[in-house]
């Protein structure tokens, strides 16, 4: 619906070209590749944003062919990996505890296209995409996904314990709320270090009740932090509806003091929007809460079917209307940057480059027994174990 | 192999613990054994739930969850039965619930918090140190929060990883004020946990979750309360005494079997409740076998391996023939892929059975 507005109703000049260019050389048959066009060219995000405490951002975004195509290569790859990671973990291969991201591409997405590596990231244990998006290689997700040594975290993390350091990438944690505060902590560094440069702090629905979301606020207003607070509501945080747990479930509101802003987190123009935006508050002005309206079509995780606490009218009426990468196919299509077959052929390369992936991660060795005892603390500068099982500890000193 | 183990644990336990019902308990527990119905320790758990909020009707039950079932279905039912004001879901703050449970019990309830998995516990940490354990004592017997029990699954699981495998139970060990106890099986689980609901301390009463389904044996249908702070000899030895709680305890016995084959006697006992102990019956036990082997799943530096170890020492000096042997968990965060290796398994221990027999 917002599609049609998008390509149709926008004032901007610049739409025009790209548009006039792609219609004059229309007839099927000549029609130019698939988009690596990087002339701009304006898209009307799907709803408006909604802002507490600040003036919300133009709803008309800039982005090119190019960019667009990216964003949908990127999203069906990261689609497709998790649909595998879903069947690795029925086969036994992926143990431990796994939390798929399909539906929330459009946030990893957007965010990234907004901001640069030295800005950081912190998420929480549903983490594969936001690693993609940050960067990492689907050997890494699988390795690691399967506990090998190829994986990102040596294979000694598993699914909830994705890093990726040199892309600012602070991980994957467990603990639900956790990571917020962590988040702060990296933007009160980089405020200090003077590098303009800001921390994403992401968070669920379900976490948005924790205490420390609220002690973070704090520190991060009171100090006036380049900290970006992104509660990913998507609406459970397990079985349990937002409503039930939540006294307002208006996320970008609960900052009190603190600016928010509502983003349709399906669009991945509109997050891109949102986060250029609250990038730009925080270097000014401190904190900002994003909420990113988003939906998880999986089970909280491999041990819940999804289907006990929401209908599947509702999980198929958002795929139908809402999917992320339905809405950029649709964009491109529309906008004449790419045709049905170029898409379908994307999706297609990336279903080989995930196959290939898991074929090449199950060729990664198990790590070697002796990691159990390394990086607990400092080598050389903690405990090691020894003798038979290695259950004698003694300190050691370098 | 661990399944197998467990179930035979599970089905063996049925056998001793009516043994010894019909031995020596005085009369709490009234069984027709044949008459009594085969649970999980799921569902012995449940059942634990149903007659206590049935029975005073100033219980409550809430957590994560908990009126869907929770993600064990432990408390399955319970919203239905006793409506939506007594078993409720709480949002996702553990610091919060537990606070709120002190709050509630102070005014005289019944207040039965769970946490979803004890790797959360630590949220609360500091309500169930600073505020829950001290009530009592701080103001002078005026204000107590002897309601509360706060349940949580503990312990590993196979491939359960970082977050939903540890057994925090030592940290809570070191605090005076509450009480701590871990069950071995269903007829256990049911029987400790009405007691520790109506028990007038608070108590954090951790579930081998490992077994909520693996373990199957006979639980009486009645309201019963198993003695807190009472060890139990669960097999009776000769040459070693081993002591330990929970799930772990499946394990030992499967290392005692196999001692047994090699001509060691081994004696096996659960201590249910870790604080406070019964020392009673461990000392009793090594002033009879001269050994002492302690086994559980947290790291052994600070366990309460070494509490154990420590007292036992000082009591049975003279009569001990070998150092304590303790086998444990490694000193190393809960591992996703080396759990074998990590874990106190039946071989390490059986090694250290006979290396403290054959000191
Ligand atoms: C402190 C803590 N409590 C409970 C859990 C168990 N748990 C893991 S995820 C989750 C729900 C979180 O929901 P939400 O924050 O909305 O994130 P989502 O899973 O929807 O991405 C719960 C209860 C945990 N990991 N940590
Ligand atoms: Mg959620």
């Amino acid at each position: 619906m917002a599609l049609s507005r998008a390509a149709s109703s926008t004032p901007h000049a610049n739409l025009l070209k790209p548009l006039a260019a792609a219609i004059s050389s229309s007839s099927s048959f000549f029609r130019r590749s698939i988009s690596t066009d990087t002339t701009p060219i304006t898209v009307e995000t799907s709803v408006p944003f909604t802002a507490h405490r600040c003036e919300a951002p133009s709803r008309t975004v800039e982005t090119t062919g190019q960019e667009l195509v990216g964003f949908f290569r990127l999203m069906a790859l990261m689609r497709r990996a998790e649909i595998a990671a879903d069947s690795l973990y029925k086969a036994k291969l992926i143990r431990g505890f796994c939390h798929l991201y399909d539906g929330q591409e459009a946030v990893a997405i957007g965010m990234e296209a907004a901001i640069t590596k030295k800005d950081c990231i912190i998420t929480a244990y549903r983490d594969h995409c936001t690693f993609l998006g940050r960067g990492g290689t689907l050997l890494e997700v699988f390795s690691e996904l399967m506990g090998r040594q190829a994986g990102c975290s040596k294979g000694k993390g598993g699914s909830m314990h994705f890093y990726r350091k040199e892309a600012g990438f602070y991980g994957g944690h467990g603990i639900v709320g956790a990571q917020i505060p962590l988040g702060v902590g990296l933007a009160f560094a980089q405020k200090y270090n003077k590098d303009e440069s800001v921390s994403f702090a992401l968070y669920g629905d379900g976490a948005a009740n924790q205490g420390q979301l609220f002690e973070a606020l704090n520190m991060a207003a009171l100090w006036d932090l380049p900290a970006i607070l992104v509660c990913e509501n998507n609406h459970y945080g397990m079985g349990t509806a937002e409503w039930r747990a939540a006294k307002s479930p208006s996320y970008y509101k609960r900052g009190d003091y603190v600016p928010g802003l509502k983003v349709d987190g399906m669009d991945a123009l509109a997050v891109k929007q949102a986060c250029k935006f609250a990038k730009e508050h925080a270097l000014k002005n401190g904190p900002i809460i994003l909420e990113m309206d988003t939906y998880r079509y999986h089970g909280h995780s491999m041990s819940d079917p999804g289907s006990t606490y929401r209908t599947r009218d509702e999980i198929s009426g958002v795929r139908q209307e809402r999917d992320p990468i339905e809405r950029i196919r649709k964009l491109l299509l529309s906008l004449d940057l790419a045709t049905e077959k170029e898409l379908k052929d994307i999706e297609k390369e990336v279903r080989k480059e995930v196959d290939e992936a898991i074929a090449q991660a199950k060729e990664s060795p198990m790590p070697d027994p002796s990691e159990l005892f390394t990086n607990v603390y400092v080598k050389g500068y903690g405990v090691e174990s020894f003798g038979p099982d290695r259950k004698e500890v003694r300190a050691v000193l370098p | 192999m661990a399944t197998t183990s467990t179930q035979r644990f599970g089905r063996r336990l049925a056998s001793s613990v009516s043994r010894r019902r019909l031995s020596s308990s005085a009369g709490e527990i009234a069984v027709q054994r044949s008459q009594n119905p085969s649970l999980n320790l799921c569902s012995a758990i449940n059942q634990a739930l149903h007659i206590a909020l049935d029975t005073d009707p100033r219980s409550y039950v809430f957590g994560e969850d908990v009126s869907f079932g929770g993600v064990f279905r432990c408390t399955v039912g319970l919203a239905d039965r006793f409506g939506k004001s007594r078993v409720f879901n709480t949002p996702l703050c553990e610091q919060g619930i537990v606070g709120f449970g002190i709050g509630l019990a102070a005014m005289g309830n019944r207040a039965i918090a769970e946490i979803q998995f004890a790797d959360y516990i630590y949220p609360a940490f500091d309500q169930i140190v600073n505020e829950a354990a001290k009530f009592r004592y701080r103001s002078g017997n005026q204000f107590n929060c002897g309601g509360l029990t706060i349940r949580a699954p503990y312990g590993a699981v196979g491939h359960g990883g970082h977050y939903h495998s540890q057994s925090p139970e030592a940290f809570f060990c070191h605090v005076p004020g509450i009480k701590v106890v871990i069950p071995r099986s269903p007829s256990q689980a049911k029987g400790l946990l009405i007691s520790c609901i109506r028990d007038p301390n608070p108590i954090v009463f951790f579930e081998p979750k490992w077994l909520y389904r693996l373990a199957v044996e006979e639980v009486p249908e009645h309201d019963y309360m198993l003695p807190l702070s009472e060890a139990e000899v669960i097999r009776e030895g000769t040459d070693i005494t081993l002591v330990g709680w929970g799930a772990q305890l499946s394990i030992m016995e499967e290392a005692c079997l196999d001692a047994e084959n090699d001509g060691i006697s081994c004696e096996l006992i659960d201590l249910k409740t870790l604080i406070p102990w019964d020392k009673e019956t461990v000392e009793a036990s090594v002033r009879k076998t001269g050994r002492l082997l302690i086994s559980h799943e947290a790291p052994v530096t600070g366990g309460f391996g070494a509490e154990i170890s420590a007292s036992i020492v000082e009591r049975c000096f003279l009569r001990l023939e070998a150092p304590v042997a303790r086998i444990c968990g490694l000193d190393t965060p809960f591992p996703l892929v080396f759990e074998p290796f990590y874990l106190p398994t039946k071989n390490k221990i059986l090694d250290a059975i006979k290396s403290t027999v054959n000191y």
